[in-house]
């Protein structure tokens, strides 16, 4: 038998929700949150600010040198100096001026292989998730396919038989290198569209493409962004692998890997012209890598505190 | 088991296929005779030649004889030097590239390994930092630029190792650390981040607190469990190993199977070049299967079969 307890018993405090409310932590977006834990990761900044200083010098390179990345001085395999800091090479180029005209190829070669992995991948991935079944298994078995040829030979083959030069190589790079990607985005895919945001939104007769540009890539865009970011640096070093099998772009341009190559054959003399392009794809490589893994931990929620 | 193998058989020879044929038609496209060297020859000698490698048949015979070929290993004759056959190319400097890339796999595993487990057991202290920062560094170096640099520094000021050549186990240290380094430093993060995680795990606070030192842990108990994300890592290290080999030969004067292929390259030399991809194609591809069922027999959580993954 249970008491009856009389009601006036009870005493009715009232609630403080002032109070609870100053309990509660601020209310942070997820990219800020994100943006903010990216801040507290150290090597991460040191690579964003590296990768500013080397753009901002590939940029205004021409601002900041009074050469020209072709211009013969007369002075063949010289040291660096005052006015020649990272020293000539043996055409009396300027060094300096040529690594940051190498910076602008380098960079833009890695830059533009990503964007096109991007869509390629993108595409290929979030079709083949969302749609799903024949076309799935259809869409992996040729990537699967593609994963099994061996990268750097295919892009030799390629290179072998087209004529070197920029587009050539931008397309040997791409040609299997957005599989990756393309698994990435699928792998997201297949884990957002089973939610129930996503089934509410069929339900309410929205398209696929609707879904695709709407749902799924915001949800998918922090994976995306860390994979992109880490294929930069990887096509950065695909490029000079190429230039160290002279299939690299053809003089008198200049990239880091074709100056670094040339440099390699005349590390007795002039072992700065090895030096200094070898330092900046080490370093710009390193950047990219660090702002990659900062990413990545930055939008791990395992790791949210 | 059988019928996961039997799969992945299958798609290894789609891509082998894919890459002889692309092989070929590429190499059909490539601009330039390959006897077009700096001498030209005279009209009946080119045909001649033409006539002798085949090249004067309509492109399917060749495309046929070249697919019959190649299934029977026999990846035929060097245009550029008479009477050097692919195959004895392969046969005579792959156990030099082999050697090498050996070594290298050793010493990138081993001291990843090491440097990894040092890194974990003292998380967040200078060991630690210092470990994380060579990882690092070793990452983002090429191996073809570290070659040139350790060969100008420690053979060429230093007189510490021979700068080129391949002569004795001495010859094999500046390029195989320079192969090594970089899938050294991955190895090194990708344990110690491993490490990490087992080290939170209950089996190892268990062990912990039975009173076991940290590396009577370390060696009964979590390296083992470590250690399964390397295995997953053998494989693109065997091809990073052959494709630093390339460049790494190349810079040493080594004669490896690498230098040749470099060579056959800025040679034009298509039935090496050909040869030669398809060999490496055939080992990376073999290589990656094996470590699949590798990984397969030491994870136990893990089932191998035909079906769907996901």
């Amino acid at each position: 038998m249970t008491q009856q307890i009389p009601k006036e018993k009870f005493n009715i405090v009232g609630g403080n929700h002032a109070a609870t409310d100053q309990l509660a932590a601020k209310s942070v977006s997820f990219w800020k949150e994100v943006w903010l834990r990216f801040g507290h990761n150290k090597l991460a900044i040191v690579g964003i600010i590296i990768l500013i200083i080397v753009a901002i010098m590939a940029i205004f390179v021409p601002i900041f040198s009074p050469y020209t990345y072709s211009q013969q001085l007369g002075v063949y395999n010289g040291p660096p100096s005052a006015k020649n800091w990272f020293g000539t090479d043996d055409l009396g180029r300027d060094v300096f001026t040529r690594v940051w005209y190498g910076a602008r190829i380098s960079l833009f070669i890695g830059i533009t292989a990503a964007v096109i992995d991007l869509i390629i991948g993108v595409l290929w991935g979030s079709v083949s998730g969302l749609v799903g079944g024949r076309v799935d298994d259809i869409m992996m078995r040729i990537a699967d396919v593609l994963t099994a040829v061996p990268y750097l030979l295919v892009v030799i083959i390629l290179l072998v038989v087209l004529k070197p030069g920029l587009v050539p190589i931008i397309i040997a790079l791409s040609i299997t290198g957005w599989v990756n990607m393309a698994r990435i985005v699928r792998g997201e895919v297949l884990s957002i569209k089973n939610q129930e945001y996503v089934l509410a939104a069929r339900t309410l007769g929205a398209s696929t493409a609707h879904i695709i540009s709407k749902h799924l890539i915001p949800n998918a865009l922090g994976a995306i962004l860390v994979t992109m970011t880490l294929t930069i640096p990887s096509a950065i070093f695909t490029e000079a692998f190429l230039s160290f099998l002279g299939l690299g772009v053809p003089q008198p341009m200049a990239s880091w890997g074709t100056m670094a190559s040339d440099g390699n054959n005349a590390i007795d003399t002039a072992p700065w012209r090895l030096i200094f392009p070898a330092v900046l794809i080490s370093i710009t490589i390193f950047a990219f890598n660090a702002v990659g893994d900062g990413l990545r931990d930055a939008l791990d929620p395992k790791l949210r505190k | 088991m059988l019928k996961y193998i039997l799969k992945r058989f299958v798609y290894i020879f789609i891509a082998l296929f894919l890459i002889i044929t692309i092989t070929f038609f590429l190499m059909r496209l490539a601009p330039g005779s390959p006897f077009a060297s700096e001498k030209s020859f005279p009209p009946e000698i080119e045909a001649q030649l033409n006539a002798e490698y085949g090249l004067d048949n309509p492109w399917y015979i060749q495309y046929k004889d070249y697919l019959i070929s190649t299934a029977q290993l026999d990846f035929g004759e060097s245009m550029k030097y008479k009477g050097r056959s692919t195959n004895d190319m392969i046969a005579e400097s792959f156990p030099i590239s082999l050697t090498l890339g050996v070594e290298a796999m050793i010493l990138a595993v081993g001291l990843g390994v090491l440097f990894g487990s040092v890194a974990a057991l003292y998380h967040n202290r200078g060991v630690d930092y210092v470990v994380t920062t060579i990882a690092v560094l070793g990452i983002s170096v090429p191996s073809f630029i570290l070659a040139g640099l350790l060969q100008y520094f420690l053979g060429l000021k230093l007189q510490l190792f021979p700068i080129s050549g391949w002569n004795g186990f001495i010859y094999s240290i500046l390029p195989a650390t320079a192969i090594a380094v970089t899938h050294m430093g991955f190895i090194a993060k990708l344990v110690r981040s491993s490490m990490l995680e087992q080290n939170n795990s209950e089996y190892v606070k268990m062990a912990r607190s039975k009173g076991l030192s940290k590396w009577g842990v370390l060696f009964k108990h979590s390296l083992r469990n470590a250690l399964l994300p390397v295995v997953t890592y053998l494989a693109p290290l065997f091809a990073g190993v052959i494709t630093g080999s390339f460049i790494v030969e190349q810079i040493f004067a080594i004669p490896g199977l690498g230098k040749y292929f470099v060579t056959s390259i800025t040679n034009r030399d298509y039935t090496v070049i050909m040869g030669t991809t398809v060999f490496y194609s055939i080992i990376l591809l073999l290589a990656v299967l094996i470590v699949d069922i590798l990984y397969g027999f030491i994870d136990p959580r893990i089932k191998l079969r035909g079906g769907k993954k996901a």
